[in-house]
């Protein structure tokens, strides 16, 4: 009863078999359809994480949010997308109508394909590649090409700087994020994501490897260009960025990429370094699994949503800043002290978490010193500039 | 006809239509987006090869670093985004010589290997190890380690040089109150 999932799976092999197709067909075909499934819920779900997020931020925002559509206005945003769906979809004269409409499908298609290597419960995942977490990046990375080709396309200077802005954000923190992610297949042994879940059932890395979680975080946010990093499609900023040109349902795809995008790295997180579905009873009862993995995906997506509602749109220069001056090197500096102290304590108990913790609290403490120190410079820039002993560089960002 | 041989035909079929299209479309950035294509297509071709690493490496490096730098290159050199100039130059026929050269030169190789089959060739160690042979093989004294740490240090002279032509200029001239 606990393990549904095996359940149903093989009680539809049986059945197909049952009217007279081959095995291997049928597994095929079950994967197919496992596959299709998987894209659908996620999908569905859209629907309600969009609302639970606009009413999230309404109340940090002191407001009411959607309460019209139906009760508590859950049905807003089945009434967004009937709009996106009954509105035209506008190709400028001059665009490059092929690429055009290809674009928020390689979007899409990039974030749903994270979804193939997740593990939800110990019986329930899309396959188990042995190179999951270079699988995490090099699909990830295919949203950035369609990103390009939208701004390309769409014969628009601003839709193009747009784009190239984009590009240059997410390629940049590709770095740290793929840095951090060097730091579980370490403690775990292995770049397999079903691998790194087993290899959480003593201690759950966000315990041995706190700096590297939030260097992870902070720079999957900014991959998928929520606020605080939503520069690129501010309204304010170069006029909603690369996709100034589409309407309807394209739009709607960029729209449901970046929501999906988001509780996709809700998910990843929760999965490399909170443990998936490990909790109590979960090698049992793999029902109780998916459940945790709910639970943590809800935790870490509110903590999603809280950013946004919370701090204000950083700039362009702040951004390069915060990723080429603190994420790379404090990330560097953390696989390295990961290294030499996984290869130190080679035991399998308390004094290996207590020697990690030890590690990540030095790393603290030296990033602390640095950016005392940096922050004594910028100040010292600043006050020369007020005196007038220095004129303003062309640089910016040394404080104001 | 096995599942196998179906989907190897398949990808082919489309690697080449691709990498055909990439040489006769007019359109530069199209002609990057076939070549994007056609590299998916390899990388299709790696996991029927059951090398799954090689070919998500493929993806990553390819298809998300080389491609988009191909295409930025493209945008950035405002000469080659003109389509109406025409496709051949006066040499067409030397190069198209070396083409059926190298072509006939390739069908005589591969003809000389004894067991070419029409079946992936099953790998040596299992699927759960040879990554970690790869891996150790990459900082074997025996094997590979010189090849490896050379090519880090032409990375690293590859970055210091892209940082050194990309700085601004120095802007001592600047403090002097002339401005």
């Amino acid at each position: 009863m606990g393990d549904p999932f095996s359940l149903i799976a093989n009680w539809l092999l049986d059945l197909l078999v049952g009217f007279g197709l081959e095995l291997e067909f049928t597994k095929v075909l079950l994967k197919f359809l496992g596959a299709g499934l998987m894209g659908t819920v996620a999908m569905l779900l859209m629907l309600f994480t969009i609302w639970l997020e606009r009413k999230i931020v309404a109340r940090i925002q002191d407001r009411l949010g959607p309460n019209r559509v139906g009760p508590y206005g859950i049905f807003q945003t089945v009434a967004d997308l009937l709009k996106l769906l009954t509105k035209e979809v506008l190709v400028p004269s001059g665009a490059d109508r092929f690429v055009f409409i290809i674009a928020p499908m390689l979007v899409v298609m990039s974030v749903v394909g994270l979804w193939a290597v997740v593990p939800f419960a110990p019986t329930l995942f899309g396959t188990d590649v042995n190179v999951g977490v270079l699988y995490l990046v090099s699909i990830g990375s295919i949203g950035t090409l369609g990103i390009m080709m939208a701004g390309l396309s769409s014969n628009n200077k601003f839709a193009l700087l747009g784009a190239f802005r984009t590009v240059a954000m997410m390629l940049s923190y590709a770095v740290p994020m793929i840095l951090a992610l060097l730091v579980p297949t370490m403690l775990a042994g292995s770049m397999g994501l079903v691998d790194i879940v087993e290899a959480q059932s003593s201690m759950w890395f966000v315990v041995l490897a706190p700096v590297t979680t939030l260097i992870f975080f902070i720079s999957s946010i900014a991959e998928v260009g929520r606020a605080p990093f939503d520069l690129l499609e501010a309204d304010s900023e170069i006029v909603a960025g690369f996709h100034i040109e589409y309407s309807g349902l394209s739009f709607g795809m960029f729209f449901v990429a970046e929501f999906l995008h988001a509780f996709t790295i809700s998910a990843l997180t929760a999965t490399l370094f909170f443990g998936g579905w490990q909790g109590p009873g979960a090698e049992a009862y793999p029902i109780l699994g998916f459940i945790y993995f709910l639970i943590k995906t809800g935790l870490v997506y509110f903590v999603v949503i809280w950013f946004r509602g919370t701090f204000p749109r950083i700039r362009i220069d702040q951004l390069n800043t915060l990723n080429w001056k603190l994420l790379v090197p404090l990330g560097l500096a953390a696989v390295v002290f990961t290294a030499v102290i996984d290869k130190w304590a080679a035991e399998q108990d308390l004094s290996r978490v207590l020697m990690h913790l030890a590690g990540n609290a030095l790393l603290v403490v030296l990033t602390l010193f640095a950016l005392r120190a940096y922050a004594r410079s910028a100040r010292k820039k600043e006050e020369a500039i007020r005196s007038e002993l220095m004129k303003p560089s062309h640089v910016s960002g040394a404080g104001d | 006809m096995t599942g196998l041989q179906i989907v190897f035909i398949a990808v082919g079929v489309i690697t080449f239509a691709a990498a055909v299209m990439v040489v006769v479309s007019r359109n530069l950035v199209h002609a990057a987006l076939w070549l994007i294509l056609a590299l998916a297509g390899v990388a299709v071709l790696f996991v029927i090869l059951e090398a799954g690493f090689l070919a998500i490496v493929q993806v990553a490096v390819y298809i998300d670093a080389i491609a988009i730098l191909i295409i930025v290159t493209v945008m950035l050199t405002r000469h080659a985004m003109r389509d109406d100039e025409p496709q051949l130059n006066k040499t067409w026929i030397w190069s198209a010589l070396a083409a059926i050269l190298l072509f006939g030169g390739l069908l005589f190789l591969f003809n000389q290997v004894p067991d070419l089959v029409a079946q992936a060739a099953p790998l040596v160690e299992t699927d759960d190890t040879y990554l970690e042979i790869l891996g150790k093989s990459l900082v074997d004294v025996d094997r590979f380690v010189i090849p490896f740490e050379v090519a880090s240090v032409l990375l690293l002279a590859a970055m210091i040089g892209a940082i050194v032509v990309a700085r601004p200029p120095s802007s001592s001239s600047q403090e002097g109150g002339q401005e």
